[in-house]
C-alpha cells in the first residue's frame, strides 16, 4: 500500500528549476533511497514533502490516498512526516531532552516543561527501537553520530510514520556508519517507512528496498534494488557510462624523489605528538597513498607539510630544496600544491566569486596586477580558460563559491592547483561527500598529473580510493609510519585489504 | 561602619536602573536580536516616567509608563530588524538618536520650553522599604522572574532556542518571529523602567544629560554576565558599585582627585571589562543574524 504519492510535481525558483514532473511512489514500510547527483534536486524535492517549501501548482501530493496540501512544517508534523537534514538541526547548548521537546514540550501547572513525562515516553521509544542516548548530555559535547540519533528520536517523538533522512551517512565514520544501517533496519522492522537521499551506491544496495533515481531534476525512473547492479544505477543517476573504478597506465618504477620528509616531528593542537619520527619519500611519476583511520595525525602532517604548522624537528624537501617551516606561499612558490581536507575553510574564500578564488595565492604578481592595482582583463580571461578546461559549471566567472556544488567547489581548487604547475600534489580527502560523476572525474585528473611527471600525494581514509589509485601505499596509524608497501608487493598480495587493515590498527611491518 | 552602610546604599541604588536594563538586553540578545538601542529606550523611560509622575501625582504609573515608552520605541527596532530584515546595529543607533531625541522635543512642548523637567515632591517619589528604594528589590524580583523564566519554563526553552539555532526551532515548530518580538519589546519595557527607576528615583526629574553611557553600561554587564540574568545583575551591582566609590570619594575632603577624573571610573572599568572579557563571553550562536 503507498503511504506517499507525488504526481506531476514541479518547483521552480525563479528561473531555476529545481525539478520537474517529478513522479514518486513510496510504500508503506519499505526503504526507499532517492538517487541523483548532486544538485539534482533531491532535497529540494524532500523539502517540499517536508513541507518547507510549496511546490508549483499543477502536480499533487497524496499521503495514505488523500490529497494533502502542505503549508509549513508543522502542518507535516501533524500529518506524520518527518526529517533530519543533511546539517543538523539541535540546539547546542541544549541537553538531548530539551532538543526532543522543544516546540511540542509537555506542560504542567500551565507554564512549567514537564520534564519527567518527557522522559518517560522518549525512554520507551528508545526502548521499542533498541537504540540508546543519554539524555542529559548537551549536545555539543555528543559525536556526529549521536546527534544524528538525536534527531532520529526528535522525529519518533512527533510520532513520525515517514522519516526522510538526507545524506544521513555523508558525516558519519565507518563505525557510526554500520550502527546507522542497524537503526534503520530497526525502524524498517517496527513498520515505519523510510525514505533516504543518498548518492553513495553501496549505501543503496545495502538496506534500501526500491530506488528512484532523478537526474538534473527530472524523474528518471523507480526500480527495484535487488534487481540493478551498481554500475547500472551508477549509469542512469549520470545519463552516461560511468566508471567506477579508475583506469590508470601501468608506470615504470622511477627512484627519482621530489618530496623526501625525513624525521619529522609535528605536534597537534593540544601540543601532544602528532607526527612522531615521520620518514617518507615521493617519487616522480607516483601516486604515493597514505592509508590510515581518521585522527591519526593526517591532517597534522599535511598542515606540517604545506606551512599551515611549525614541526618540531626534522626536515622537508623539494628536489633536494629544503622548504620546512617556511611560510604557506613561500611552500606553494616551491611549487607544492594542496587539495585541502575541508574545501569550504581551507580551499576556497567562500564569499569570493570563482575567479578571485582561482588566484588567491597569485592574485599580487604579473599578469593579474601591475603596481598594486587588479588587470580585470587578464583575470578573466584566465577564469575563463580555466572553466572551460575543467568543466566547472556554471561557466561564470563571477558567481560566489558558495553558490558551487561540491564537485565544482572541488574543480575550483584542483583548476588551481594544477594551472601553477605544482612538483607535488597533496591531494586530501580530494572525493569526500562527491558524487560517482566528479569523483570519476576528479580520479582522472590526479592520473593524468601523474602521468604527465608529478609527485601525487593522496591522503584518504577511504581504501577503496586508496586502492584503485595509488602505485605506492603507505600506512600511519597514531602518527607512525607503519607500513610501505611498493608497487610489486601491491600487485602480489592478495588479500591486500586486510593487509593494510592490519597495519591501520598499529600492526608494524 | 556608617561608611561602609552608605557606600552599601549607594550602590544599591546606582545598580538598581543598570539591572533592569540588562535584564531587558538580556530578553532581547537570548532571542537572537542585538539591542544597542537600550540606552535610547532608557532614556525615553526616564522622560515618560517623570512626565507622567508629575502629571498624575502617582510614581507608580510614571514607573510604568515608563517602561511602556521603552516598549513602544523597542516595537520599531523589532519591526525593522526582525520583520524588514534591516541590520540590528545599524536600527538599534537609530533607536539611541530617536529615543535621545524624542524625550528632549516632548520635553520641550510639554514644559515651556524647558530641556528638564520641573523636581518631583520629595512625598511623591517611590516609598523606601528597611531604607532602600521599592525598586530596589523590585529589580532583584525580575532578576529572579527571569532567571525563573529560562530556567524552567517553555516561554524560555523557546526564546533561547530562537537565538542559539532559528532553523532547528523552526522545523521543530517554534515560531521564532513571535519569540523574538517578545524578546526585544520585552527588552524595551524593562530599559524604560531602568530609565524610569533613575530619573523619578534616584534623581528627581529627567535632564538631558540624565543617562548618559548607563544604556551602554548595562550593555556591558549583559556581556560581562554571560547573557544570563543573575550574572548581568552581579555584573551591574559591580559597575554601581564602582559609582557608589565615585560618589564616596568625591565626599571625602582629604582626598584631592579632580571629580572629572573620578567620575570616569565607571567608564573605564567598563572598556576594561569589555576587552578582557569580550572574547571569553559566549554569545547567543545565532545573535544579529
Amino acid at each position: 500500500m503507498a503511504i506517499l504519492e507525488l504526481k506531476n510535481l514541479t518547483k521552480s525558483f525563479g528561473s531555476l528549476r529545481a525539478y520537474h514532473n517529478i513522479n514518486l511512489t513510496v510504500m508503506k514500510g519499505e526503504v526507499h533511497a532517492l538517487l541523483g547527483e548532486n544538485g539534482a534536486g533531491k532535497s529540494t524535492l524532500m523539502k517540499t514533502i517536508y513541507g518547507e517549501h510549496a511546490p508549483d501548482s499543477g502536480g499533487e501530493i497524496l499521503l495514505h490516498q488523500k490529497k494533502i496540501k502542505l503549508e509549513s512544517t508543522a502542518e507535516a508534523i501533524a500529518l506524520g512526516i518527518g526529517m533530519v537534514h543533511q546539517h543538523f538541526r539541535l540546539v547546542r547548548p541544549f541537553s538531548v531532552l530539551q532538543n526532543i521537546i522543544l516546540g511540542i514540550e509537555p506542560k504542567k501547572w500551565g507554564f512549567l516543561i514537564d520534564y519527567k513525562s518527557a522522559r518517560n515516553k522518549i525512554e520507551s521509544i528508545m526502548a521499542e527501537f533498541n537504540f540508546f542516548v543519554d539524555l542529559d548530555s548537551k549536545i555539543e559535547t555528543l559525536t556526529v553520530g549521536t546527534q544524528q540519533r538525536v534527531e532520529i528520536l526528535k522525529i519518533l517523538y512527533r510520532n513520525a510514520e515517514l522519516l526522510i533522512l538526507d545524506e544521513p551517512t555523508a558525516v558519519l565514520t565507518p563505525q557510526e556508519i554500520k550502527d546507522f544501517y542497524i537503526i534503520i533496519k530497526n525502524l524498517k522492522q517496527k513498520g515505519k517507512t523510510i525514505l533516504i537521499i543518498t548518492h553513495k551506491l553501496h549505501e543503496i544496495k545495502e538496506i534500501a528496498d526500491r530506488c528512484t533515481i532523478i537526474r538534473k531534476g527530472e524523474f528518471i525512473e523507480t526500480l527495484t534494488v535487488k534487481d540493478a547492479s551498481e554500475q547500472e544505477l551508477a549509469s542512469k543517476m549520470v545519463g552516461r557510462e560511468v566508471l567506477l573504478h579508475a583506469v590508470k597506465k601501468e608506470v615504470s618504477p622511477t627512484d627519482i624523489c621530489v618530496l623526501e620528509i625525513k624525521n619529522l616531528n609535528v605536534l597537534n593542537s593540544k601540543k601532544l605528538p602528532a607526527i612522531k619520527d615521520f620518514n617518507l619519500i615521493l617519487k616522480k611519476g607516483f601516486i604515493t597513498g597514505l592509508a590510515g583511520i581518521d585522527g591519526n595525525g593526517q591532517s597534522e602532517l599535511v598542515q606540517a607539510l604545506t606551512g599551515l604548522k611549525k614541526s618540531e624537528s626534522g626536515s622537508v624537501k623539494i628536489n633536494e630544496k629544503a622548504i620546512t617551516n617556511l611560510t604557506p606561499l613561500e611552500i606553494y612558490q616551491n611549487k607544492l600544491g594542496m587539495i585541502p581536507e575541508d574545501r569550504q575553510r581551507v580551499g576556497l574564500v567562500m564569499d569570493y566569486s570563482i575567479k578571485e578564488n582561482l588566484v588567491l595565492q597569485t592574485i599580487d604578481q604579473i599578469p593579474f596586477s601591475k603596481y598594486g592595482v587588479i588587470l580585470n582583463n587578464e583575470l578573466n580571461k584566465f577564469a575563463v580558460k580555466l572553466i572551460e578546461r575543467f568543466d566547472i559549471r556554471p561557466t561564470d566567472p563571477e558567481i560566489k563559491a558558495r553558490n558551487l556544488s561540491g564537485g565544482n567547489q572541488q574543480k575550483v581548487i584542483l583548476a588551481r592547483e594544477i594551472e601553477h604547475n605544482p612538483e607535488v600534489l597533496i591531494a586530501f580527502q580530494p572525493t569526500r561527500g562527491l558524487d560517482v560523476g566528479a569523483i570519476e572525474y576528479i580520479h582522472s585528473e590526479l592520473i593524468k598529473l601523474r602521468d604527465s611527471g608529478k609527485a601525487v600525494f593522496l591522503i584518504s581514509y577511504e581504501l577503496d580510493e586508496i586502492l584503485s589509485l595509488s602505485d605506492e601505499i603507505a600506512v600511519i596509524c597514531e602518527g607512525k609510519l607503519t607500513a610501505l608497501l611498493s608497487q610489486q608487493e601491491i600487485s602480489n598480495n592478495k588479500n591486500l585489504k586486510e593487509t593494510l587493515g592490519f597495519y591501520m590498527a598499529g600492526g608494524i611491518k | 561602619m556608617n561608611d561602609l552602610i552608605i557606600i552599601f546604599t549607594t550602590t544599591l541604588m546606582y545598580s538598581t536602573p543598570l539591572i533592569f536594563v540588562s535584564l531587558g538586553g538580556v530578553m532581547s540578545e537570548k532571542s537572537g536580536i542585538i539591542n544597542i538601542g537600550l540606552e535610547g529606550m532608557m532614556t525615553l523611560g526616564a522622560f515618560v516616567a517623570s512626565w507622567i509622575a508629575l502629571t498624575t501625582g502617582n510614581p507608580w504609573l510614571g514607573f510604568l509608563s515608563g517602561g511602556f515608552a521603552g516598549l513602544l520605541l523597542a516595537s520599531l527596532h523589532a519591526l525593522a530588524s526582525i520583520y524588514w530584515g534591516a541590520n540590528q546595529v545599524v536600527s538599534g543607533m537609530a533607536m539611541n538618536f530617536l529615543g535621545g531625541g524624542i524625550s528632549i522635543f516632548l520635553c520641550r512642548i510639554f514644559f515651556e520650553g524647558a530641556s528638564m523637567t520641573p523636581p518631583l515632591d520629595l512625598a511623591l517619589k517611590i516609598p523606601l522599604i528597611f531604607n532602600q528604594y521599592a525598586t530596589v528589590y523590585l529589580s532583584f524580583i525580575t532578576t529572579l522572574i527571569i532567571w525563573f523564566i529560562f530556567k524552567f519554563t517553555k516561554l524560555g526553552l523557546r526564546i533561547i532556542s530562537a537565538g542559539e539555532h532559528p532553523k532547528a526551532a523552526i522545523s521543530a515548530g517554534v515560531k521564532v518571529n513571535f519569540y523574538r518580538t517578545f524578546g526585544v519589546l520585552a527588552s524595551g519595557f524593562l530599559a524604560g523602567l531602568g530609565g524610569g527607576s533613575l530619573s523619578i528615583v534616584i534623581v528627581s526629574n529627567f535632564r538631558p544629560t540624565l543617562i548618559s553611557g548607563q544604556g551602554f553600561i548595562a550593555l556591558a554587564a549583559l556581556i560581562f554576565g554571560k547573557w544570563n540574568p543573575v550574572g548581568s545583575m552581579l555584573a551591574c551591582l559591580f559597575f554601581g558599585f564602582s559609582q557608589a566609590l565615585v560618589v564616596y570619594i568625591g565626599g571625602l575632603e582629604n582626598v584631592q582627585i579632580s571629580s572629572q577624573l573620578l567620575s570616569a571610573l565607571p567608564y573605564v572599568l567598563t572598556l576594561v571589562v569589555l576587552v578582557s572579557f569580550m572574547g571569553k563571553s559566549t554569545a547567543p550562536s545565532a545573535l544579529g543574524q
